[in-house]
């Protein structure tokens, strides 16, 4: 290996995982939602579209800064993903699995298809709001923003671990999340954690709308697409419904991508994100950090 | 699908019949206007196209009126709105056969001139496309043959590779060239199709293909192979939401070479998403570009601008130049007849337009040059005009 190789590879590393971030931070509303109640939340992508939306009203229309748009973005979107729980989930919890899967396909083109009816299909640029200074390292380039980038998720998710680790409520997840029946037995408000679950996922993809929207600086109603089902293959990768397979997964499948675009071919990059879910189903459905379970009917 | 071809061809008969005798019981209506209908995308999602396209079309209209219309007869245009949708298109096409207009301005956009053309074609009532570059537009796909009576008044899409091909080799003088392209679009892989052969047969090395999809928005990775391969241009003939990004993205990376694309990079947005900075030393190719020391285009432009407060873009000057090109066929065939517009056209020998000088090729696309635009602080500016056969 000669050195300009090897400094490609660190390069498609970084570029890998700052892309990877981001796949993570999706990943994991869909990880958690599906932990707590088993559902595949497809609207999950387009909660991320909204989420960079408000960013981009919060920093044009009140000149705030990126860590006002952040918050704002996050509880906005934190809120709306507890509505969309209550008015269009909720009412189906006794249904069967498909029915709620295929409303979540159908909430997903609802989002998608209001936010363009109202705000047009027209993708709009976000302010340059974090500035644009380049790190070079040798011949390996580190922008600021994607140290923003990677910075801000690792916190996100230092806090997501600490809550669901060490407070009650989070307690009452895992709880939840394991027997659902006997937590509601032991006084546990189902209720309650599943609305808090949806809101936490809900604001991390929030914040990585804002966070894309910053670093891409442009987004528009149908961006959420692509992005939501490349966090389902990370969240599968990593097991779903396991919050550091969400992590691993959501890296992996970003430093992977990087890797096939820079040493094979940039037209196999989706084909080998694909691969990789399918193989990953026939090999371990339960993903990498998955423990094998038998399924009770 | 055939029998779908015949109904629809039985229709339009029965209309064109119908017409034929409500036009003649208006007889003398029809005697002090000609009627020249527009098919444009007035509202929906090209809307901002056709609103050009039909600004461009008034005034036109509104000079040719003035300077005392055409064989005696103010021109009127019968404006239908085709909702950028392809059915929609063809039941405008429909109501402008029922309403006894000689020609048709057809839809910019490809698809809705698609359903538009069969359905005039049919009725004998010839249409000219501004701005629609599908080749299907004047060729028929299955039998391969010319459609008689449909005409553009801009080049197809393969024309603008070679185009660039030439400007890269000869005005640039690059010799090894990196082609990014968009796969999920044949205007792309058509654009980088021709360019690679045109650039190739110059003596050029395309020393990299790579690709992309639309609504990609993370580049770094294949700009860092590309970056690695050195070229000395950058071919990315793709549309401006991708083409900000991997603009801007680039220039992070540190990539200074040119970079060069077609008339997808055409619109403001490109601006605010590259940066202007970042569009510095690129190049993209167009139907029309605003050229300050030519007279006749600023003339139009001004024009233009006195008129809507704004200025032209690509649609408005092609729309301009169809109306133009239709009354001056008009005036050489000395009859508003679309027959004989018909032949007017096929005959053409040149006509002279904001666009450039054209005239049409055996396949109905108009035979013209095309612009190659730079950047000046994030403002596209007239940087030549180059013709390639």
């Amino acid at each position: 290996m000669d050195s300009g190789l090897i400094t490609q590879f660190i390069q498609q590393i970084i570029n890998g995982v700052s892309l990877g971030s981001i796949y993570a931070l999706i990943a994991l509303g869909y990880t958690m939602v599906y932990g707590i109640m088993r559902l595949i939340n497809f609207a999950h992508g387009d909660i991320y579209m909204l989420g960079a939306y408000v960013g981009f009203f919060v920093t044009t229309q009140l000149q705030l800064g990126f860590f006002p748009a952040l918050i704002c973005a996050m509880v906005a979107i934190g809120i709306a993903g507890v509505l969309i729980e209550k008015l269009v989930y909720k009412p189906l919890r006794a249904s069967s699995k498909i029915s709620i899967l295929i409303t979540a396909i159908g909430m997903s083109l609802f989002l998608e298809y209001t936010t363009m009816y109202f705000l047009t299909p027209q993708p709009r640029t976000f302010p340059p709001v974090l500035p644009n200074t380049i790190f070079h390292l040798g011949d390996v380039i580190i922008s600021f923003q994607q140290l923003v980038i990677l910075g801000s998720t690792v916190v996100l998710m230092l806090l997501l671990w600490y809550v669901v680790q060490y407070t009650k409520m989070g307690k009452a997840m895992r709880a939840v999340s394991y027997d659902t029946d006997a937590a509601l037995l032991m006084g546990i408000n189902v209720d309650h954690v599943i609305s808090f679950t949806f809101a936490l996922g809900s604001a991390l993809a929030g914040a990585a709308g804002v966070l894309v929207g910053i670093y891409y600086n442009t987004i528009d109603p149908l961006m959420g697409i692509m992005p939501g089902l490349k966090a389902f293959i990370a969240a599968v990768l990593g097991g779903i419904g396991i919050i550091p397979g969400a992590m691993m997964g959501g890296i992996i499948l970003g430093v992977v991508e990087a890797l096939v675009s820079g040493f094979i071919s940039s037209t196999f990059r989706d084909a080998a994100a694909f691969g990789i879910l399918i193989v990953i189903l026939l090999i371990k459905p339960t993903g990498l950090l998955g423990k094998n379970q038998t399924e009770k009917v | 699908m055939k029998h779908l071809k015949k109904i629809v061809c039985a229709s339009a008969a029965a209309v064109l019949a119908a017409a034929a005798l409500t036009g003649c019981g208006g007889g003398e209506e029809k005697s002090d206007t000609i009627k020249i209908g527009t098919d444009l995308e007035m509202t929906g999602n090209q809307a901002a196209y056709g609103q050009d396209a039909m600004r461009g079309a008034q005034l036109a209209v509104d000079e040719i009126n003035k300077a005392g219309g055409v064989l005696g007869k103010k021109i009127e245009l019968v404006s239908l709105d085709n909702k950028s949708e392809p059915s929609e298109a063809a039941s405008a096409a429909q109501k402008l056969v029922d309403e006894g207009v000689v020609a048709v301005v057809a839809p910019n956009m490809s698809s809705n001139a698609l359903a538009a053309v069969p359905i005039l074609n049919g009725a004998k009532i010839p249409s000219i496309s501004p701005g629609g570059t599908n080749p299907k537009i004047t060729v028929d796909e299955n039998s391969g043959k010319v459609i008689p009576y449909s005409y553009r008044a801009c080049f197809i899409d393969p024309y603008q590779g070679k185009v660039m091909a030439s400007f890269v080799a000869d005005k640039l003088g690059k010799k090894k060239v990196a082609i990014l392209i968009d796969n999920s679009s044949d205007y792309a892989k058509g654009l980088a199709k021709f360019f690679t052969e045109a650039f190739t047969a110059k003596g050029g090395t395309v020393v990299g293909t790579e690709a992309y999809l639309q609504k990609d928005t993370d580049f770094n990775a294949v700009l860092t192979k590309i970056k690695d391969l050195d070229p000395d241009f950058i071919y990315v003939p793709g549309y401006y939401q991708e083409v900000g990004l991997i603009l801007k993205q680039a220039r992070a990376m540190g990539i200074t070479v040119p970079f060069g694309g077609g008339d997808g990079w055409d619109s403001p947005t490109l601006a605010e998403i590259a940066g202007a900075d970042a569009l510095a030393g690129t190049y993209y190719s167009n139907h029309y570009a605003i050229q300050e020391d030519n007279k006749k285009v600023m003339d139009f432009v001004n024009a233009y601008k006195a008129a809507n407060n704004q200025e032209p873009g690509v649609f408005g000057a092609l729309t301009y130049d169809t109306i133009h090109l239709l009354a001056q066929v008009i005036k050489d065939a000395g009859s508003a007849d679309p027959q004989k517009i018909a032949d007017g056209l096929a005959a053409l020998k040149s006509f002279s337009g904001v666009t450039g000088d054209m005239s049409f090729t055996d396949t109905h696309d108009a035979k013209k040059a095309a612009f190659i635009l730079t950047f000046k602080d994030g403002k596209p500016v007239f940087a030549d005009k180059i013709s390639a056969d």
